[in-house]
């Protein structure tokens, strides 16, 4: 497969309400992906870490802003690796983040809070954001497993 | 993300099912503090074997339920953590803070 393929595109309000329901959908997605049952896990609790950023720090709570998270399969080249990934794009129209607060907090902090920049730095293979157009801009991506070659080659 | 409570002796122990996220950890939280903070229970046990998902709003509420327990000298166990709850914890890299069983029996025995 060649360029970008889209494979779910949705249009969400910042209601906490609709995690529950992206989980589903993202499960579901990696899952018919051939991710493994851990990388499944991996890829969901990266994108609900994401969403629950944008509700809590870019709307501040705020439950009806909107959100829209992109889902496609690409070829890219990342982190060392070169292959087909799942490339997910979470857009708010938040306010600024502060790229000082991206870089999270020592583990060895025993405190609540914090915890969600370093949940999706470790589920995913490579984490991108920019400003855009008045617009925060998450790109996360997760490679593809690679197919056993055929039998006897 | 549902939560109930048993009382042994000067035991309490929650049962939580359900997913604990930004949505529904002040469901967890709230009663959690109170248990600690206002009662002082001398032990609180987490019995999270039917709990499917938790994000870090729900490792947090379970930090300041630890964090509680500390402040009032009280113990808290968590037990019943099934493959994607013990993940998460491990990935938090705060699972060895906390004290956790296998079974309820242990929990309650220990």
């Amino acid at each position: 497969m060649s360029g970008r393929s889209l494979l779910l595109r949705m249009e969400l309000r910042s209601n906490p309400e609709t995690l529950c329901v992206v989980r589903g959908a993202v499960g579901q997605l990696t899952e018919r992906l051939g991710f493994s049952e851990p990388e499944c896990r991996a890829v969901v609790l990266g994108v609900d870490e994401a969403m629950t950023n944008i509700i809590r720090h870019a709307y501040a709570g705020h439950p009806d802003r909107p959100i829209a998270v992109l889902f496609r399969r690409i070829r890219t080249s990342s982190c060392g690796k070169n292959g087909e990934a799942l490339e997910i794009v979470l857009e708010d129209r938040g306010k600024k983040v502060d790229r000082a607060k991206l870089c999270g907090r020592a583990l060895e902090d025993v405190k609540p809070g914090g915890l969600g920049l370093h949940f999706i730095r470790e589920s995913m293979d490579a984490l991108e954001f920019r400003r855009k157009n008045g617009r925060n801009q998450l790109r996360l991506i997760k490679f593809l497993p690679i197919p056993d070659p055929p039998a006897g080659s | 993300m549902q939560i109930s409570a048993r009382h042994l002796d000067k035991i309490t122990i929650f049962d939580i099912t359900g997913d604990i996220d930004l949505a529904t950890s002040p469901e967890l939280r709230k009663p959690l503090l109170r248990e600690l903070r206002e009662l002082r229970t001398p032990r609180v046990v987490l019995n999270l074997k039917a709990v499917r998902y938790i994000d870090s709003s729900g490792v947090a509420s379970l930090v300041e339920g630890l964090k509680a327990s500390r402040d009032v000298g009280s113990r808290f166990i968590l037990f019943g953590l099934n493959t994607t709850v013990r993940e998460v914890l491990q990935l938090s890299k705060l699972v060895r803070i906390f004290e956790i069983c296998e079974s309820e029996e242990q929990a309650v025995a220990t």
